[in-house]
């Protein structure tokens, strides 16, 4: 079961841009595509932590802004020849708000 | 239903075509390729290395049988295409089965020519050309002693070279006076046949084959003139003329090739054709690279995406015999309108020829030492005025001042542990593991497998040799003019002219109409098309895409290994004042600031503040007077000055005056790269003017103005653009320098290697011989500098952009 908390409406993140959400257990970057697709991903690249949500948001990927890794939004893996993966949070949207739920997707060890 | 691909010939461009293919479009057709050998498609340039015993079969496979299955393509391996019916649109086989097409692609390649002679299909007579041919010559010389090869161009003394490794005695039966007339000069082909022959090759030069006389199998070669040689294998390789025979049986127009147009249609437009079998353009080719540019054209058309045309290619040639550097391209004969540039050191046995035409280049041999091959053909492709560098253009690119790698780059006799890429930590033999474990062909693919050179990329040029030096032959070639990216075929400048001209100012429109690739580009288009929208708009605010620039451009700040921030406010001309200064340590102490450093560009860097602290800190520099640095942008950075003849006792001019009247200027711009000035008080050059983007050296008489250096990872002097004056023309000339290469430069190019791209001369030629275009740049950027000089840390300290510097919601749990 997921409790869903209420983060913000999609207005506050630019389109192809991130927001990040801080919390005990680390920060977590939101990420708005230019379709306003919203993805949710631990912000630490899988390289070497660099904060995700300061990267340029292209297609679903947002590029590390530390190494240029491009990390793909919707599974959080690294785009090969690059290899690891950053947790990524269930996202939905209801109505113009987003909510994230803080229990990481099964799949990735890095959480 | 998918719609249906045949190929009909499983070699190196029908491979390479549908490479691109599944690339651009995976699921778009089903494929079916006929193959006439027996085996997966094979690199057959690096049968060479195979029959000098330097590679295995098993080494230069491209697509193995897996391969084909896991793309699902259905390889008719060994199947020979015997007819095709055009109407009902099948392809008939050797053994009568069919298979139906809505597309087809001819890849037939070429046969080699076999000189018709009374005893050329006695057995032991072999041409040059497949696996199997090498397989024939090694077991030859497993049994027997003697070869003979007839025909001493490249495949001729390639195949040479092998048998005689393989323990033969090789004799070199040449037509001609000269090995490789058409890719050496005279000089160039006599080094080359002293070398073969100190290792043992033997030749008969203008010797006229009459016939190949034997039993069972070969015994000699006899000549025109009566005499003859004994011969226990002879090996063919006078040439190839592609094969068109099939596309010729079924009505398809043919010339010398299969006649194709620049989407690599033949006149029956379901029917394509690429590689050696083609006449594009009226021309023929007998090299990979052309052969790859047709695949990628076809595969794009294929794919329906429809945009790329292929226009055809320049080419040059390598020998690939180990310990022999050779290397042509272009018109090296030249004519009474050209002229010839030659080095020549017989003893070292080096030789250069370039010939220039209203100095650009139009061909070139060399030998002995190649290394500056690949820059000669860029030179010759993009047709760069030489004059700059003319004078010592034979010496080399180490020579120019901006390799910097200069000796480096002799690749092949570096250790496998010797670092290539320092950015990345890459070696050159995790650079050769990948390349032929992942068989990657261009520079893209080594940056994308290895990381080499895609950060600062000052080691491409090592890579690019390295890759050349691995595959072999013409791999490297980039094509005619590079695109920005993955995302487009097309170049910097046709997408600067298209913003101006159609006047886009909206990223995504502009992608949208030059057909991008990709939904909305990558990093690297993306912050290159919004400098090329600023650089057009400075007026229009909204043609700034603030998600289409790096984050420290984001930011106006520079984002540090650990996610932190570093700040450092501008500082005049390295001047400074108490008060800034008890600012500065006010807010070090209040943001409890670990390191402060003083940085090149003679100010103070603060570092490792949090992000959300940006707009705080920059209240307080405001408040004491201070703007931001743009120690973080692709901007102008500093401009650096020395005391001058304020206190110096050897300063001429008033240089920290002009420093900060430069800078006054010019802080603030949007530069396709960071760009630094300096003002030395005179030719002592205390500010190190001389290696900076725009140097000022005072003199007595006034003032020297320098352009084009670097003290990066390769360091460059400046060159000397002019004297003048007063300190007036100097703002000027300065100026209209900097607007030039904000206009001409490609994003990311400094201007050290854009003044090496389109000469000194083109600077000179707008900037001092024409005042009314120098007054116009320079008013273009006073211009575009109206809109850019507001201090972009003042409007965030005011709360402009907060969503760029606050947390969307902070969860306590
Ligand atoms: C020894 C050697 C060294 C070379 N060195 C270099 C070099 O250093 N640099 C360089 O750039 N180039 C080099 N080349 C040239 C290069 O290999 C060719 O340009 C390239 O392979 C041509 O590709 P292609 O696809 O047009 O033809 P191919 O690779 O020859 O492929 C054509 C294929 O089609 C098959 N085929 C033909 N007709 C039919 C049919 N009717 N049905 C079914 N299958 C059919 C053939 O069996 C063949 O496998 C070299 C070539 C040789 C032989
Ligand atoms: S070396 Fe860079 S530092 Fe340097 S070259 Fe390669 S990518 Fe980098
Ligand atoms: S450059 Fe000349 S004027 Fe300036 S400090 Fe050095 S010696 Fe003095």
């Amino acid at each position: 079961m997921s409790d869903w908390i209420e983060i913000g409406t999609l207005n506050d993140i630019p389109q192809l841009g991130a927001r990040v959400v801080t919390s005990d257990n680390g920060n977590i970057a939101v990420f708005r595509t230019a379709e306003d697709k919203v993805f949710a991903i631990k912000d630490e690249c899988p390289h070497k932590q660099g904060p995700l949500s300061q990267g340029i948001v292209h297609g679903d990927r947002v590029a590390c802004p530390l190494h240029d890794w491009k990390i793909q939004l919707d599974t959080g893996t690294a785009v090969a020849p690059d290899e690891g993966c950053a947790a990524t949070y269930p996202v939905k949207m209801e109505g113009n708000k987003i909510m994230l739920s803080l229990k990481p997707n099964e799949g990735c060890p890095n959480q | 239903m998918k719609e249906r691909l045949v190929v009909i010939g499983n070699g190196m461009a029908g491979m390479r075509t549908v490479e691109e293919l599944l690339k651009l479009a995976p699921d778009a057709y089903e494929i079916q390729v006929f193959g006439e050998e027996p085996y997966g498609n094979y690199n057959r340039i690096m049968l060479s290395p195979v029959l000098a015993g330097e590679k295995t079969i098993e080494e230069i496979m491209l697509n193995d049988l897996k391969w084909y299955e896991d793309n699902n393509i259905t390889l008719l391996k060994g199947k020979k295409a015997v007819d095709i019916d055009r109407k009902a649109r099948k392809v008939i086989a050797d053994d009568g089965s069919e298979v139906e097409y809505d597309r087809l692609l001819i890849a037939t390649g070429s046969t080699p020519f076999i000189i018709p002679v009374p005893g050329h299909e006695l057995a032991g007579v072999v041409a040059f050309r497949d696996i199997a041919d090498v397989d024939a010559m090694l077991e030859a010389a497993g049994k027997y002693k003697k070869a003979v090869v007839i025909g001493g161009g490249l495949l001729g003394l390639e195949a040479a070279n092998g048998l005689m490794q393989q323990g033969m005695s090789v004799k070199v039966v040449h037509i001609m006076d000269t090995l490789m007339e058409r890719q050496l000069d005279e000089p160039a082909a006599k080094m080359l046949r002293t070398s073969l022959e100190e290792r043992g090759m033997e030749f008969l030069m203008g010797a006229q084959t009459a016939s190949i006389e034997g039993k069972d199998r070969v015994e000699k070669v006899c000549f025109k003139d009566g005499s003859s040689v004994d011969a226990d294998i002879v090996i063919m390789a006078v040439g190839i003329r592609p094969n068109i025979a099939l596309a010729e049986k079924v009505g398809i127009h043919c010339e010398r090739g299969i006649v194709v147009n620049d989407t690599m249609q033949t006149f029956d437009p379901r029917v394509y054709a690429v590689g050696e079998c083609v006449q594009h353009r009226n021309e023929t080719y007998g090299l990979v690279a052309p052969l790859f540019e047709m695949g990628k054209v076809c595969a794009n058309h294929l794919a329906k995406h429809g945009i790329g045309r292929y226009e055809g290619s320049v080419t040059s040639t390598k020998l690939k015999v180990t310990g022999i550097d050779l290397f042509s391209a272009g018109d090296f004969t030249g004519d009474d309108t050209t002229e010839e540039l030659v080095f020549q050191d017989a003893a070292s046995g080096v030789y250069r020829k370039i010939v220039v035409q209203d100095n650009k280049i139009k061909g070139t041999v060399m030998y002995g030492d190649t290394i500056d091959g690949t820059w000669y053909f860029d030179l010759m492709r993009d047709q760069t005025d030489i004059t700059d560098f003319r004078s010592t253009i034979l010496f080399g690119q180490a020579h120019l001042g901006d390799s910097g790698h200069g000796d480096d780059n002799r690749v092949a006799s570096m250790s496998d542990t010797a670092e290539i890429c320092g950015c990345n930590g890459v070696c050159k033999g995790d650079i050769v593991s990948a390349i032929t474990e992942k068989k990657l062909f261009t520079l893209d693919d080594v940056r994308a497998h290895t990381k080499a050179s895609s950060s600062c990329g000052s080691c491409t040029g090592l890579v690019e040799a390295l890759l050349a030096h691995t595959v072999g032959g013409d791999y490297s070639v980039a094509p005619h003019l590079k695109p920005i990216c993955a995302c487009t075929d097309h170049t910097h400048d046709e997408v600067r002219a298209v913003i101006r001209d159609k006047n886009f100012k909206s990223i995504r429109e502009l992608q949208q109409f030059m057909e991008w690739k990709t939904s909305d580009g990558c990093p690297k288009c993306r912050t290159a098309l919004n400098y090329y929208m600023v650089c057009q708009w400075p007026e229009t605010h909204s043609a700034d895409d603030a998600q289409s620039r790096f984050i420290n451009e984001r930011a106006h700040a520079n984002i540090q290994k650990d996610g932190t921030y570093s700040v450092i406010p501008r500082m005049w001309g390295g001047g400074t004042t108490p008060d800034e200064l008890r600012a500065i340590a006010d807010a070090a102490e209040k943001f409890n600031i670990k390191t402060v450093h003083v940085t090149g560009g003679q100010r103070i860097g603060l570092y490792g503040l949090k992000k959300e602290e940006l707009p705080v800190i920059w209240k307080d520099l405001n408040d004491a007077g201070m703007v931001s640095g743009h120690a973080y942008g692709k901007a102008l950075r500093t401009v650096k000055t020395c005391v001058g003849k304020e206190w110096c006792r050897f300063g001429t001019q008033d240089s920290t005056h002009l420093g900060v009247e430069l800078e006054k200027m010019t802080w603030g711009s949007w530069m396709p790269h960071k760009f630094k000035l300096a003002v030395s008080g005179c030719p002592r050059n205390c500010a190190e003017a001389t290696i900076k983007d725009f140097g000022v050296v005072c003199v007595d008489s006034g003032y020297e103005l320098h352009v084009g250096g670097n003290g990066g990872i390769k360091v460059r002097a400046t060159d000397f653009l002019c004297a003048v004056t007063t300190e007036e023309e100097a703002m000027e000339y300065s100026a209209a320098y900097i607007q030039l290469y904000r206009e001409e430069a490609h994003y990311l190019e400094r201007t050290a290697p854009w003044i090496e791209r389109v000469g000194l001369t083109h600077i000179k030629e707008n900037i001092v011989d024409d005042a009314e275009n120098r007054k116009q740049l320079a008013e273009r950027f006073h211009y575009s500098q109206q809109f850019m000089q507001d201090d972009p840390w003042e409007a965030r300290a005011n709360g402009a952009q907060q969503h760029e510097f606050n947390a969307i919601k902070q969860i306590n749990a």
